[in-house]
């Protein structure tokens, strides 16, 4: 009952999210076409925003959006002219799915290990070390680490190249760029899940039944202490799937990442709005299955 | 037998047996006090005195571009021959600052939102935390755009229209729209936080005692029901703090944050990023301000962990 209500309102939050986000754009000052090569003509100008019903009142506008919006139609990029935003969304999303769910994976693949092996070892040598390493991982940005990575394997030994997208050797340095700042978020939510679950009294049940140490962490605490991993997997997946502006920048990668910031900053309303929409409805998304899934790993947990 | 201690001194002095954490804190302010005098360096008085690399004034042009660190210039030159070295504490200066007074608005908005939202309840309490997850769910950086966007434009108008403003009332316009913007997408989780926290708190006696005895709700918010959750607003605000020098640094790599001559240590990088080609690695361009936006954020990551593990009653049990 509890999800099926969830679902019900999934709509009507986007509904929101699309005023909210059209609200926003077009309560920048400026215009689509201030930056047009052309030296626009105030008769062309005026006949682009009447193309683009930009003369209407902004609610008829929204109007507009609304009901091409219904159809699953993003409109037509006012500064890509000769594009749809569906076009150019889905031109540059499975680039970024990619890239986002490569470096989710190594996010997930070196977080959960590294928390994991901290929490056991904790107030050991092993977990001093680790968990600076988690720490500082999250402390050098992807900008910072980008143009490191790509100096010294790139450029310096060769091995990877500089740029651009298309065999998996190229996606190397970019996940790595990406991911390497969740792996260290995901370890320290791994190692302080770890921690608080081995105090549980469950876990001293199954030490006081006789159970073995590797039972215990694997079968019995992995499970529960995952579960913070878990609730910050929604977001995390939702930022990385939509690209990522310092990587895509960095490494001439052809996602959408890219056009979130280009966008907002040429005013391209129709452009601004579908992206936030993307966003919004994947991490709303995310979020459901996320809680979804806490209630199937979770027994305790009960939505009513 | 055991003396009595506020939890704010339990705190204090668990903070203090935090070894990490207290390493970081000296850190900190040695950090702060190096970045706070370093500029007296290049002033005449002292020039004489202290040695020639340590003097140079961070927008002093020179002949000697792209120098890789040496005795005259540690950390290096950048590509108009400035040195490297004055120019990252110059930015770290204001991305410190910047991320002080990001996460203070941040502070005011959240804290506000939360305690009312929380002491309110009921209907006022689900429209406030509604309308906060839907902001959750939007993209913060389209917000900062059209913040720094609206102020710009604010700037040039003023400028078209009035007497021109002097290059002092920009810079401050424009950092008003960066802390405004910065603030303005950082408040939620702590508005979240304060909001859980204020809901527990209304229901107790203590509260139900001042309201018995008369006193008004803003007196209850402020003087009994706030100073309860002190703690917890603390620890998240010097996380919140490294979360917006961060972001600052991702604003100015995009050249939307701090403008030049003005630098940040996001907008350094950028400019050492601009630099990458395949001849020749200008290694320290990029090495040095990265590192000093690591060391400080480690810092203040470390000094809010160990503020968090301090306050937080669990800490009881897993010492």
């Amino acid at each position: 009952m509890y999800f099926v209500r969830r679902i019900l309102s999934l709509p009507l939050l986007l509904l929101l999210v699309s005023f909210l986000a059209f609200l926003l754009v077009r309560s920048m000052p400026g215009g689509p076409f201030d930056s047009e090569r052309r030296p626009a003509s105030p008769e062309i100008e005026r006949n682009l925003r009447a193309k683009f019903h930009l003369d209407e009142p902004l609610l008829a506008q929204y109007g507009h959006y609304l009901k091409d919006l219904l159809h699953g139609d993003f409109g037509p990029s006012l500064k890509y002219r000769n594009h749809s935003v569906t076009d150019i969304i889905a031109e540059g999303l499975p680039v970024s799915l990619t890239l986002g769910f490569a470096a989710f994976c190594f996010a997930v693949g070196v977080g959960i290990p590294l928390g994991f092996y901290t929490a056991v070892h904790k107030g050991a040598w092993p977990d001093y070390v680790g968990s600076f390493a988690a720490l500082a991982v999250i402390c050098v940005p992807g900008l910072v680490i980008g143009p490191i990575l790509v100096m010294f394997f790139a450029i310096k030994l060769r091995w990877f190249p500089v740029a651009l997208w298309g065999s998996p050797w190229h996606a190397i340095l970019p996940t790595l760029t990406l991911g390497l700042y969740f792996s260290g978020r995901v370890a320290r939510l791994m190692r302080e899940g770890m921690l608080a679950t081995l105090h549980a009294e469950f876990i001293m049940t199954a030490r006081s039944k006789g159970l073995g140490e590797t039972a215990i962490l694997i079968k019995h605490a992995f499970r529960i202490a995952a579960l913070p991993v878990l609730s910050y997997s929604g977001p995390m997946l939702a930022d990385l799937l939509t690209g990522s502006f310092v990587v895509e920048n960095l490494f001439q990668i052809p996602g959408i990442g890219v056009f979130m910031v280009n966008s907002s900053l040429n005013r391209d309303y129709t452009m601004v709005v579908g992206l936030v929409l993307l966003y919004a409805a994947l991490l709303l998304a995310l979020n459901l299955a996320v809680d979804f899934a806490y209630a199937l790993l979770d027994p305790r947990v009960r939505y009513d | 037998m055991t003396e009595h201690l506020t939890p704010n001194q339990r705190a204090w002095r668990r903070f203090r047996r935090n070894r990490g954490a207290t390493m970081a804190a000296a850190l900190l302010l040695a950090l702060v006090a190096i970045i706070l005098i370093w500029p007296f360096f290049s002033s005449p008085s002292f020039a004489s005195v202290v040695p020639a690399a340590m003097a140079h004034p961070p927008n002093k042009l020179s002949d000697a571009q792209f120098n890789p660190p040496n005795l005259q210039h540690w950390f290096g030159t950048d590509v108009l021959g400035r040195d490297l070295l004055s120019r990252v504490l110059y930015g770290a200066r204001i991305s410190l600052f910047v991320g002080l007074v990001g996460a203070a608005v941040s502070l005011v908005i959240g804290v506000l939102w939360g305690a009312i939202a929380g002491y309110c309840g009921g209907r006022w309490d689900g429209v406030m935390m509604r309308f906060v997850d839907i902001l959750y769910s939007m993209p913060s950086i389209v917000f900062v755009i059209v913040l720094i966007a609206a102020l710009n434009a604010v700037i040039g108008r003023l400028q078209t229209k009035g007497s021109p403003l002097s290059a002092g009332t920009i810079q401050m316009v424009q950092f008003a729209g960066l802390f405004a913007g910065l603030g303005a997408v950082s408040w939620l989780t702590m508005a979240r936080i304060v909001r859980g926290q204020v809901l527990t708190l209304r229901r107790r006696a203590f509260v139900d005692a001042s309201r018995v005895l008369g006193a008004s709700h803003a007196r209850i918010l402020l003087r009994h029901i706030l100073p309860n959750v002190y703690g917890v607003i603390i620890v998240y605000l010097t996380l919140t703090i490294p979360s917006i020098v961060l972001y600052e640094s991702f604003l100015s790599y995009l050249g939307l944050g701090v403008q030049p001559p003005q630098a940040s240590l996001g907008s350094l990088i950028a400019n050492g990023a601009e630099q990458i080609n395949s001849v020749r690695i200008y290694w320290w361009m990029i090495v040095f301000p990265g590192g000093m936006l690591a060391l400080t954020l480690l810092a203040l990551n470390f000094v809010g962990d160990g503020l968090r593990d301090a306050w937080d009653p669990r800490g009881d049990r897993a010492n």
